[in-house]
């Protein structure tokens, strides 16, 4: 049996919209023109989908284009082709982390995963917990900009001091488990 | 009284302490009681999606089976909770071997997901269940002249739900007129904030952030109102930020639209969270009693 290309395994990856028409593209760059984001990234969303449907795989993993994703669904909502922009890019960010493919300096994946281990252990999210991850790869520059920010927060009374937790933390771990397998959770 | 299942979502707890204080007292006056879910946990925001969708499902899952056992639609004043427990309700709904996948993890907290209640975001209860015109008759101090920027974000409109019409909105226009405020026309009013980008890629959601707060200066408005933490937190709190990145010297308040109604509800400004801002709400010092 021959291996499915790149856009299937993509295509594909969505258990809940039974597939993502990538192959309808026709290139108009709607997306591209409509992605608030599209000056950041190293391909355009357009050109992405076409380096998906060219088989590029190396170079559409080797790219920043889906981690700088804000997920606003502006390219979702008018697309032509009704292709789910912003779901292909849920798709690639899990391929990506499933294959532990991604450029070192990128913090999006490290922050996400950090992020999953959080709300596994206490069912609820903590901001301070998250700092580590990105903080750490700021320059000083950023890193005092982003404490003044905290401070003012912390005064304010907006930063929670102890970690929150849900009650019924027992069952919501085996609930998890019954899921996917994630080794050690807690 | 209209009864829903509130499920305020983990910012609420601290970092939107005043959006959630402000929802509990103006809900109350337009006769909607908000039942917060007991033992609510974390919708998984965007990053749950990042790394496996499955597990996604089943954390949304479980705050609407908790919705279900108490028989009322879920609420949720976030946008990113919103819309994840949306499609969450609908793909369960639509995918019976997906829910039946996901209800063998549910049983382990003696839950289980049916899909028989609906998903809205806070704001469509006060702009659709409540209306503009059941609101207007509770206001007792209409804030007259205020210039309001109308911010709606991206999550509260899409993705698309069924076939309506996601750009050109004005359900928050409407509301904002409610209560005597004057919304601005604001051209980016559904362009992104920029979400966990500002943590992520820094630059990048800094420059979307000064696009808005620009925007919102343009159109003359005195401060924004928006319906999202995230949005709060990225144009608020990072606004000190993008003034030194950019070298701007935006002072824009952004408060949440609950605030402004509860002002004009006549509802003193402290039970409102009114004070926890980084950037101080002085175009509303004249509205404050």
């Amino acid at each position: 049996m021959a291996k499915p290309s790149f856009s299937d395994e993509i295509a594909n990856l969505l258990y809940a919209a039974h597939g993502n028409p990538i192959k309808t593209c026709i290139q108009c760059g709607t997306c591209s023109g409509t992605c608030p984001v599209a000056d950041y990234m190293d391909h355009t969303p357009r050109r992405i989908i076409g380096m998906i449907m060219a088989n590029y795989k190396d170079e559409v993993l080797a790219s920043n284009t889906f981690w700088y994703c804000a997920s606003c669904y502006h390219c979702t909502v008018r697309c032509p082709a009704q292709i789910d922009i912003a779901e292909l890019m849920y798709a690639l960010k899990r391929y990506s982390i499933w294959k532990h493919v991604y450029p070192e300096e990128l913090i999006g994946p490290v922050f996400s995963e950090t992020f999953v281990k959080t709300i596994v252990r206490s069912g609820r999210s903590y901001e301070p917990i998250l700092a580590p991850a990105y903080m750490f790869s700021f320059g000083v520059r950023e890193f005092l900009q982003e404490a003044i920010t905290a401070t003012g927060l912390m005064l304010k009374g907006r930063v929670p001091i102890l970690p929150p937790r849900i009650k019924r933390l027992e069952n919501f771990k085996r609930m998890i488990s019954k899921v996917i397998p994630v080794g050690e959770a807690s | 009284m209209k009864e829903y299942a509130y499920f305020p979502g983990c910012s609420l707890e601290k970092i939107a302490l005043s959006y959630h204080l402000s929802t509990i007292e103006t809900s109350k006056k337009v006769g909607v009681e908000l039942k917060e879910l007991e033992d609510w946990n974390c919708c998984g925001a965007t990053a749950y999606f990042h790394v496996d969708e499955l597990l996604a499902y089943t954390l949304c899952a479980r705050n609407l089976a908790m919705a279900e056992q108490e028989n009322l639609d879920l609420v949720a004043p976030c946008s990113a909770c919103y819309k994840n427990s949306y499609f969450t309700n609908l793909h369960l709904k639509e995918d019976p071997d997906l829910a039946d996948h996901i209800n063998f993890a549910l049983a382990e907290d003696n839950l289980h997901f049916s899909g028989n209640i609906a998903v809205k975001h806070l704001i469509e209860v006060f702009a659709q269940d409540v209306g503009p015109e059941e609101i207007s008759t509770k206001v007792s101090k209409p804030l007259d002249g205020l210039k309001v920027a109308p911010y709606y974000g991206c999550q509260i409109l899409r993705p698309r739900k069924d076939n309506e019409e996601v750009e050109q909105a004005e359900f928050f226009e409407d509301l904002l007129s409610a209560i005597g405020a004057e919304p601005v026309p604001y051209a980016l009013k559904l362009c992104c904030c920029g979400g966990s980008l500002i943590l992520t890629s820094r630059r990048a959601a800094l420059s979307m952030v000064r696009n808005l707060l620009q925007n919102a200066m343009d159109s003359g408005a005195a401060l924004i109102a928006t319906a999202c933490p995230l949005c709060q937190v990225n144009l608020e709190c990072y606004q000190s930020q993008v003034n030194q990145e950019f070298g701007t010297q935006f002072s824009m308040p952004v408060m949440y639209f609950t605030q402004l109604l509860g002002l004009a509800f006549g509802i003193p400004a402290k039970r409102l969270g009114i004070g926890k801002e980084l950037v101080s709400a002085t175009p509303l010092s004249s509205y404050i009693k």
